[in-house]
């Protein structure tokens, strides 16, 4: 039954959850919340640098784009993240809560490294890049499909379960840079292949960085089809809306659950390969660096949407650019970028609340 | 060997017994707060801004006031981080988890932004801060601790912190299972309609159990500088403590008590690596993701026996809008 | 208790309460009811007739929109539960409130208004005190989770007791009840009533009426109809108070034509998770050409009944499908909503639920429209163009009100939801449609275009089942109509001869007197 209350004493101001919203509206609830974090951030940088507030932002933007290097380098930034947003996703659709991201990319980096160290000197390139890929893809999937199994068979929190995953990954991680490396007991790979450069994804048109950007570009794309367009993405959006309804037209939720985590899992490892083959050619416990949590953050604010995601993305690695340019030019600590990013992150959590609720503020009492 | 490495064990504990704590209450509120990693960051600075302050400004040390006061800055901090947490959770009902891994993304930013920083004032070309004197206050334990053999070192050689981290525990246990105001948090973490209906305040718990929690949670920072590092602050050098703690709510089946002894046992997984004999350093390695293997186990066993008592508050991470139902 | 004596003012007076809910039929309309100290007050109605709105509104949960509220004679303003709490009335809900991992004790305590320590063993005391003051049987240190049904009722009036209530509303007690479990909890009230408590119970089964109430006080349609006092009534009397007259809707209704039996449900049993039988051996026939009204009070099983045909829910005995096309039949029995399309069966489903089971909130309408056939032809791609032609076909023809076929259907009206969902369910040109409350909620015009689909559905050859409430809408839709009576059928009756009074009586009939477990008239 419809609750409608009629209360004597109406509290001062009632929330109410709004029917709609035109989608220019809530963007421009969104727009406003990202220009008033920008502002917050301004005053922040100003209160610990004492510059000119317009000197700050100056900075911030030339962190990204003061010269190509720096613009390439956010693009890669930008790639890395997009693509562990888009590994998420899939799960996220699905309302499950896959926060196990930073393991999944990390033991796709590890399987892929483990190819490079162990066959780079047996295999040609390319058989090794295959072996490399599908390691890789394998080792994510492996990583994200044992939380889901629990969960579709005995509905194990996975939150909790896929937090733990992460850190059982980042020590096996640990764990073989020790036994790897180079010098003997080091605790660092260093550069895997520097002479052969055995399993290194190729530079295309002489830009490092080029190669990841275009396989992260297409995946958003191939994503954002597979959610919308294929019928597996349609399955992943009913059973995250309703399992009820799920059962109601005869679908296995345990089997979408598996199927899904499977892709996101999949997606993380390719994220780790991309990472170690393409970019650093090396291992840490470092390579993930966080990212693994900040794209559930960048997924969330995206609404899931890989096309949008373009867009979080590039404001969180526009933002860190230009953060850490804030940190050198002005002598700061890195760690300010983290930081700007949380105040940016809170203000747009928080702008989701009026888009989704209204406040009805008391009218003058009529008897 | 055994009576210290018991000691270590409870030492690397403490840290994670203040923040399972902290969580453990924050969750019976049913707020699934994964900012706890950021908060005992935010706890752990705030000690040491308060502490480089006095000690700067101040030119001979009062016992009393070089532990007041890092202690309250360190409170302060977190209780903040508590309230910005139940503001955009509870008031703005946004979704727990990302708000908890950007309070996380947030705190150890501030935690080491203002670490490097006063590194950087204090002149120290590494990025660590050395608060020896107020640590020495810290760590104080009992005089005659070091003159009963193991025992002395097991039980007695600790510094307040730690036994305020015992107390913490099981004050937060008996307001849990033996107040009625416990009870009604518990209810509020089980079913907030059902708690609504009996005429619980549902916001106002969220709010005072998370915010209590916060302030609990960041204690475990300060202690872990304070006394653990002997006042060193060093960049993260907290590490994935934070998390450690959340599992150990989970191996503590959310009742404090049970992470005292929860808190030794991980705190004594994390160091055994030192402990055996002919280890190479890749397999401390190894050994050092036990905690968290323990506690998949612990997870994947309790949800298959379905024991409901070791079962996460049942409106765990879900907002709470009267309207809704 | 102490005033009770004093005389006869009234323990509790409602005085023309009047509540309406926003685009939906007045749910009170100027009810007046009063029960003193030491009596048991029956409030009689159909499903729909106002009763829970009313209790909600003495329970402090709605607040109404005219009329007076009076305890001990004296006027008070009940703005919230709390407030009910006060003046000493405590309501047991059909759908329990308590929370299961607690124990019956920490149930009872929450919500009392006390601080400090908690004091379990005092507590404990209390609540064996209570219950042996009135025999109740409980483990004061059980589970919720671990308890029945009706051991988890005993919490919660043990609960309301606790608190010291004076008022006592039990909204459908004896629903989830076994026969013996009802008497208990008779024996239980009555005892409570010679203690000079003021009981208001619920109900719909006349036979718990008559054995226990002092007075009653008939609802229908949202208005008091009449209070007589038990003795001098009869379950004749109550029947045609309850029911009402009939009213003419004028719903067309065409002779079947050639019917031929499709659907045949034998012998099926079905118990729920707690393992309660809730259908209990259903034999019929549904016939190509007709429409099947099945009747009942709610939670009669006839949620069970289609969820089982369905494949939704695990069920013993037969239910056969027979296809018009080939002849063949075909056994639905123990497969899955997807076993049964692969077998080529053309049966529609229009579940009760419809925004958490037939359709997806927050998804388009054509998203919706292809919710069942999403997985019909090749590939793994999904094609939208002919769910958007249907989609725009069922805008158009349905006179579906929405910006565009693009919309969420959670932002469409009622009515025009559960267009969206029977034009879907018609569309696959089923051989059996299933409709469970197609009109609940729907307006005057939406309803009648619901009735209109389903008989053109009749008139094209389908078998329509139609779970209805209002039983006006029954004897006039349907060709014939079974009734469910606490999980079993107490008859099939043809809706031309039948009357109002016979219905009710089916519905309401106590088929339980033979096991000679709960009778008792008194």
């Amino acid at each position: 039954m419809a609750k409608v209350e009629h209360k004597v004493k109406e509290p001062l101001i009632h929330i109410t959850k709004r029917s709609r919203i035109t989608i220019w509206k809530a963007w421009l609830i969104r727009i406003a919340a990202v220009a008033l974090a920008l502002v917050v951030s301004g005053i922040v940088a100003y209160l610990v640098t004492s510059e000119n507030p317009l000197r700050i932002y100056a900075v911030i933007i030339d962190g990204t784009f003061g010269t190509s290097r720096r613009f390439w380098g956010m693009l890669q930034n930008l790639a890395m993240l997009l693509c562990v947003s888009l590994g998420v996703t899939p799960a996220f659709r699905m309302r499950f809560w896959n926060i196990g991201a930073e393991g999944q990319v990390l033991i796709g980096g590890l399987a892929c490294a483990a190819c490079m160290i162990l066959f780079g000197d047996k295999l040609p390139n390319a058989v090794l890049i295959i072996v490399m890929i599908i390691a890789s893809l394998a080792a994510g999937a492996i990583w994200a499909f044992i939380p889901a199994f629990f969960r579709a068979n005995w509905n194990t929190n996975e939150t909790l379960f896929t937090l733990m995953m992460n850190y059982i990954a980042i020590q096996l991680v640990s764990f073989f840079t020790y036994k790897w490396s180079v010098p003997k007991g080091s605790g660092q790979i260093g550069v895997i292949n520097r002479t052969t450069h055995a399993g290194w994804l190729p530079v295309i048109a002489g830009k490092n960085h080029l190669l990841n950007i275009i396989i992260v570009l297409v995946l958003t794309i191939v994503l954002y089809i597979y959610l919308w367009y294929s019928r597996q993405g349609y399955e992943i959006a009913v059973v995250g809306e309703s399992e009820n309804t799920a059962r109601y037209i005869g679908l296995s939720v345990k089997k979408v659950i598996l199927r899904t985590m499977l892709i996101s899992g999949a997606v993380c490892g390719l994220t780790g390969l991309l990472l170690v083959a393409g970019t650093d050619h090396t291992i840490s416990r470092e390579t993930a660096a966080g990212r693994g949590f900040t794209a559930i953050m960048v997924a969330w604010l995206a609404k899931f949407n890989p096309l949008v995601m373009l867009l979080t993305s590039f404001l969180i690695a526009f933002l860190e650019k230009g953060s850490t340019e804030i940190s050198t030019t002005f002598g700061l600590n890195e760690s300010f970028s983290d930081i700007i990013t949380g105040i940016i992150i809170f203000f747009i959590i928080g702008s989701e609340f009026f888009i989704q609720y209204q406040l009805k503020f008391r009218e003058k009492e009529e008897k | 060997m055994w009576a210290a490495f018991i000691r270590r064990a409870i030492m690397q504990g403490i840290p994670l017994l203040y923040g399972s704590t902290g969580e453990i209450l924050t969750e019976k509120s049913g707020n699934l707060n994964l900012g706890i990693p950021g908060i005992m960051y935010v706890g752990g600075i705030g000690g040491v801004i308060g502490a480089f302050l006095y000690e700067q400004h101040a030119s001979t040390l009062n016992p009393l006031l070089a532990v007041l006061i890092p202690l309250l800055c360190s409170m302060l901090g977190s209780l903040l981080m508590g309230l910005l947490y139940c503001f955009l959770t509870v008031t703005m009902r946004a979704n727990q988890n990302v708000t908890g891994l950007a309070m996380t993304t947030f705190g150890v930013g501030v935690g080491n932004f203002y670490g490097g920083s006063l590194a950087k004032l204090a002149g120290s070309d590494v990025p660590s801060i050395n608060l020896t004197a107020t640590s020495s206050y810290f760590r104080a334990s009992l005089p005659f601790a070091d003159k009963l053999g193991w025992f002395g070192e097991i039980f007695l050689s600790h510094s307040f912190l730690a036994y305020l981290a015992i107390i913490m525990a099981l004050v937060s246990s008996f307001f849990l299972v033996k107040t009625h105001s416990g009870l009604r948090l518990r209810a509020v973490g089980e079913s907030p309609a059902t708690a609504d209906a009996a005429g619980v305040n549902v916001a106002r718990y969220k709010y005072f159990a998370t915010c209590i929690g916060s302030v609990i949670a960041g204690l475990g920072g300060l202690y872990y500088v304070m006394d653990y590092a002997n006042g060193v602050w060093s960049n993260d050098g907290f590490g994935d403590r934070g998390w450690l703690a959340i599992a150990l709510v989970i191996f503590a089946v959310w009742k404090p008590n049970y992470s005292i002894l929860g808190s030794i046992l991980f705190g004594g997984l994390y160091i055994i690596h030192n402990y055996i004999p002919n280890l190479d350093v890749s397999g401390q390695e190894l050994f050092k993701m036990l905690p968290y293997v323990v506690t998949i186990l612990f997870l994947i066993v309790t949800s298959i026996g379905k024991k409901r008592e070791a079962q996460p508050p049942a409106s765990l991470g879900l907002p709470y809008f009267r309207e809704d139902r | 208790m102490t005033k009770a004596q004093q005389g006869k003012v009234p323990a509790l007076r409602l005085e023309g309460i009047t509540k309406e809910f926003v685009g939906k039929v007045v749910a009170n309309d100027n009810i007046s009811l009063s029960v003193d100290h030491g009596q048991i007050l029956s409030v009689l109605g159909e499903n729909g007739s106002g009763k829970t709105t009313l209790m909600n509104i003495i329970a402090g949960i709605y607040f109404p929109d005219h009329g007076h509220i009076y305890i001990d004679g004296e006027e008070v303003v009940m703005r919230s539960p709390k407030d009910a709490l006060r003046h000493n009335i405590g309501m047991i809900h059909q759908h329990f409130k308590l929370i299961d991992i607690f124990s019956a004790t920490e149930n009872i305590v929450l919500g009392l208004d006390e601080k400090g320590r908690l004091d379990m063993k005092q507590c404990l005391n209390r609540v064996k005190e209570i219950a042996t003051q009135y025999g109740f049987e409980i483990d004061p240190e059980k589970k919720i989770y671990e308890m029945s049904v009706s051991e988890k009722q005993t919490v919660e009036i043990i609960k309301v007791l606790y608190r010291g209530a004076d008022i006592l509303i039990l909204d459908e007690p004896t629903a989830v009840l076994t026969p013996q479990e009802t008497e208990k909890l008779f024996n239980i009230l009555r005892k409570m009533r010679d203690d000079g408590k003021a009981i208001i119970i619920i109900t719909h089964k006349l036979h718990e009426v008559l054995s226990l109430s002092d007075r009653v006080t008939v609802l229908c349609k949202g208005r008091n109809v009449g209070t007589v006092n038990t003795a001098k009534t009869n379950e004749t009397e109550l029947t045609e108070f309850m029911v009402g007259k009939k009213v003419m809707l004028n719903i067309n209704r065409t002779m079947p034509k050639d019917p031929k039996p499709r659907l045949e449900v034998k012998n099926l049993c079905c118990k729920d998770i707690e393992g309660v039988e809730v259908l209990k051996d259903i034999n019929f026939t549904v016939n190509s050409g007709e429409i099947f009204g099945i009747a009942g009070v709610a939670g009669s099983g006839q949620r069970e009944l289609l969820e089982g045909i369905a494949g939704l829910q695990k069920c013993e005995g037969e239910i056969i499908y027979l296809d018009p096309k080939t002849g063949e039949t075909k056994d639905l029995q123990k497969k899955t909503p997807l076993q049964i399309q692969e077998l080529g069966v053309r049966l529609s489903f229009v579940p009760e639920d419809r925004l958490g089971m037939g359709l997806v909130g927050n998804m388009s309408i054509v998203d919706n429209v292809m919710l069942r056939s999403y997985n019909k032809g090749k590939g793994i791609f999904l094609h939208r163009s002919a769910p958007t032609e249907l989609a725009d076909k069922i805008i158009k023809e349905l006179e579906v009100v929405t910006p565009g076929k693009s919309t969420p259907v959670r932002r469409l009206s009622g009515g025009n939801v559960q267009k969206v969902l029977v034009g879907r369910e018609i569309a696959a040109s089923p051989t059996v449609l299933m409709t469970a409350y197609p009109v609940r909620g729907l307006d005057i015009n939406a309803s009648y275009t619901i009735y209109n689909l389903l008989n053109k559905q009749k008139e094209g050859g389908t078998a329509v089942v139609f779970v209805g409430e209002d039983l006006d809408v029954l004897l006039e839709l349907c060709d014939r109509i079974l009734v469910l009576c606490s999980g079993k059928v107490t008859g099939i009756v043809d809706a031309r001869t039948t009357t109002k009074a016979e219905l009710g009586r089916l519905m309401t009939q106590n088929t339980n007197d033979k096991d000679g477990a709960s009778d008792g008239q008194g």
